[in-house]
């Protein structure tokens, strides 16, 4: 019995592994590869590439730990992370609520492309776009002072809520689509039940609503943490003077100076960090799950 | 059957490529330099493929850094890069660029004495660059902010214009600013405390870090600064081609001045086509083209340069012997100082966030 289940699973893999072959073949070359190359860059001296001789060392990861910035940095990015995540829960829950529960049809449609269309250009055209809208005489400034009877001064570019706004914008989508799925499997029944038993609104959101869509929260907020925590594009064009982050860091050291081995020392760090929040926080949010 | 057919297919696709690639790149001059920055001008391509049957194909770099990633990246890729000559060194001894048969290029006898004889770019007696134009790091204001230019670099630390002065995000330049801010010799930095303190008190007047010339004319563009540091040829640039109130100032304190060059990389598969655009890069007709039309540094061929009208600003301030007194070429500098100016760049930025 066990003999024969065992040459099921076999022959089942077997047939499966045209199927997953050209999957696993490109994570292996696109992705395994790269990233196997870059931890062997970490622990050396030089990189092979420039010609000079190179040794094994642990000085990049002694780096991270031999200079105050580097932590500073990163603690700062752990808080943009967190921030930018709770303004997407903020912002991406309701409107998810309202498309899976609330429009139907057409309606729901229109709202749903607009969600989406933000994926549909370019990151750089979206930023540069805020930096438009931002700036001190700017379309929100010249808009506002337009409408407003008095005069006010928006000059909102350069500035950590530029930064937070720029990614909130690029990430929301990912909260609004991933809490729209699991808000649309909630059976209405349920909610009809919950009410005609006597539940007030809030009351069937907390009870009901929230708790049943926890797994789409909860895998939006670490799809949008993770590349929020390493993010350096937009802190470089819309943070100005208070642009420089842990990602902007590790930009530097593979562009400015060419220290492959230090930046991705740095990455690996930043690796092991988002990893060890994850796994702390896993047992909770899976018992709130 | 079916297998042998599929890589008869296969074999055959792949040697139509290879072919076709082959093909194209015998006549493609593959050119790695700045974006903007005169080797990509559509007329100037035009004209030399029309004059030599070369594609030019450019690519480019936002970073001396990534210019040399790119050329130990992709070897045989590029026939012609820019070099700054104070890293043309470096890529020599990564052997990442060769030796140029300068008999091949008619206008190398023009090129001033001092330019063409730099130690930076002759190494034992062989060129491996040939110099294209040189220009300064100095600032340039926005004319709308200012009744009469400064002279003096402390402009910058004046508090009239907290929160409307740029620099440029790149540790080198910052530091060698410092440097001519206390006083000192960009090459050979003594007090490298002095040049921290200077630069930490003007951090705080700082609006944001540029990092390409369109972001500077797009903040001039909108009002948004009143000074910055700026290079001259981008400066001559904004103002002409752009129509922007921008002018350079070249302090009294001095300014850094730099040196480009073109080289060939090891491995070009167009050495010929590589040899004739050089030479056309370095052309009184095209640079006097390129100055009326778009805004260039100085040429660093003297014919070229003695072809522009002579209230030219590349001909009458850049040429006047007392801003030569006041500049200071760019050396070369080690891995371990550029490792050394990053950390205190960064340090900077994090300190004032």
């Amino acid at each position: 019995m066990a003999a024969q289940s065992a040459t099921a699973t076999r022959s089942g893999l077997r047939s499966a592994l045209p199927l997953l072959a050209p999957a696993y073949l490109w994570l292996t070359v696109a992705i395994f590869l790269p990233l196997s190359a870059m931890v062997f860059f970490s622990f050396m001296t030089e990189l092979p590439l420039s010609g000079k001789p190179w040794a094994f060392t642990l000085g990049n990861y002694a780096a991270f730990f031999s200079q105050s910035l580097y932590l500073t940095l990163l603690l700062a990015s752990l808080r943009l992370g967190l921030e930018v995540t709770l303004w997407c829960v903020v912002i991406g829950y309701p409107a998810a609520y309202v498309l899976a529960k609330v429009l139907k049809g057409r309606s729901r449609e229109a709202i749903f492309l607009l969600v989406i269309l933000p994926f549909w250009s370019n990151g750089l055209v979206r930023i540069f776009s805020w930096a438009m809208v931002l700036r001190e005489g700017g379309i929100l400034d010249t808009a506002l002072n337009a409408v407003l009877p008095f005069k006010i001064n928006i000059d909102l570019m350069y500035s950590y809520p530029a930064v937070i706004i720029g990614l909130v914008h690029s990430y929301v989508p990912y909260m609004v689509l991933t809490c729209y799925l699991t808000l649309q499997a909630i059976d209405d029944s349920l909610i009809e039940a919950g009410r005609s038993l006597g539940a007030t609104r809030l009351q069937v959101l907390k009870r009901i609503i929230i708790p049943l869509s926890m797994p789409g929260l909860v895998a939006g907020a670490a799809l949008i943490f993770v590349p929020v925590v390493g993010s350096f594009m937009e802190p470089r064009i819309l943070g100005g003077r208070t642009g420089t982050f842990y990602g902007t860091v590790i930009e530097d050291q593979f562009v400015a100076v060419f220290n492959w081995p230090l930046g991705a020392a740095l990455s690996f760090i930043l690796l092991a960090v988002v990893l060890v929040i994850l796994a702390v926080a896993s047992p909770v949010l899976r018992r709130a799950a | 059957m079916r297998m042998p057919r599929l890589t008869i297919l296969l074999t055959a696709t792949a040697v139509l490529t290879s072919a076709l690639a082959l093909a194209a790149s015998a006549a493609e001059v593959h050119v790695l330099n700045w974006k903007g920055y005169g080797a990509d001008e559509p007329w100037a391509i035009a004209a030399f493929e029309k004059a030599t049957g070369n594609k030019v194909v450019n690519d480019f770099f936002n970073s001396e850094q990534e210019m040399l990633t790119k050329l130990r990246t992709n070897p045989g890729l590029y026939d012609v890069v820019m070099i700054n000559a104070a890293f043309n060194d470096q890529a020599m001894a990564e052997k990442l660029i060769q030796p140029i048969d300068v008999s091949k290029l008619s206008n190398y006898a023009d090129i001033s004495p001092d330019k063409a004889g730099s130690p930076m770019l002759d190494h034992d007696g062989k060129v491996y660059g040939v110099p294209w134009v040189w220009g300064l790091t100095a600032l340039a204001i926005n004319e709308k902010s200012f009744d009469k230019p400064p002279t003096s670099i402390a402009v910058m630390w004046d508090a009239a214009h907290k929160g409307r002065v740029v620099i440029r995000d790149d540790a080198v330049e910052a530091v060698q600013f410092g440097a001519i801010a206390t006083g000192q010799n960009i090459n050979d930095i003594k007090d490298m405390e002095a040049v921290k303190a200077k630069l930490t008190s003007l951090m705080p007047q700082i609006k944001t870090f540029w990092s390409s010339e369109n972001d500077w004319n797009q903040m001039v563009a909108s009002n948004q600064i009143d000074i910055g540091t700026y290079w001259s040829g981008s400066a001559d640039r904004a103002k002409t081609h752009f129509k922007l109130p921008v002018s350079l100032v070249i302090p009294q304190e001095g300014a850094v001045a730099w040196l480009d060059a073109f080289s060939i990389p090891v491995g070009s598969k167009n050495v010929e086509g590589a040899e004739a655009f050089i030479n056309y890069m370095i052309d009184p007709a095209f640079y006097v083209e390129w100055v009326t039309k778009v805004g260039a540094p100085v040429s660093a061929n003297t014919k070229a340069v003695a072809a522009l009208p002579e209230d030219a600003f590349n001909r009458k301030v850049m040429g006047d012997p007392e801003v030569a007194k006041r500049i200071q070429f760019q050396a070369p500098i080690t891995d371990a100082q550029r490792e050394a100016y990053l950390a205190l760049w960064q340090q900077l930025k994090v300190d004032v966030k």
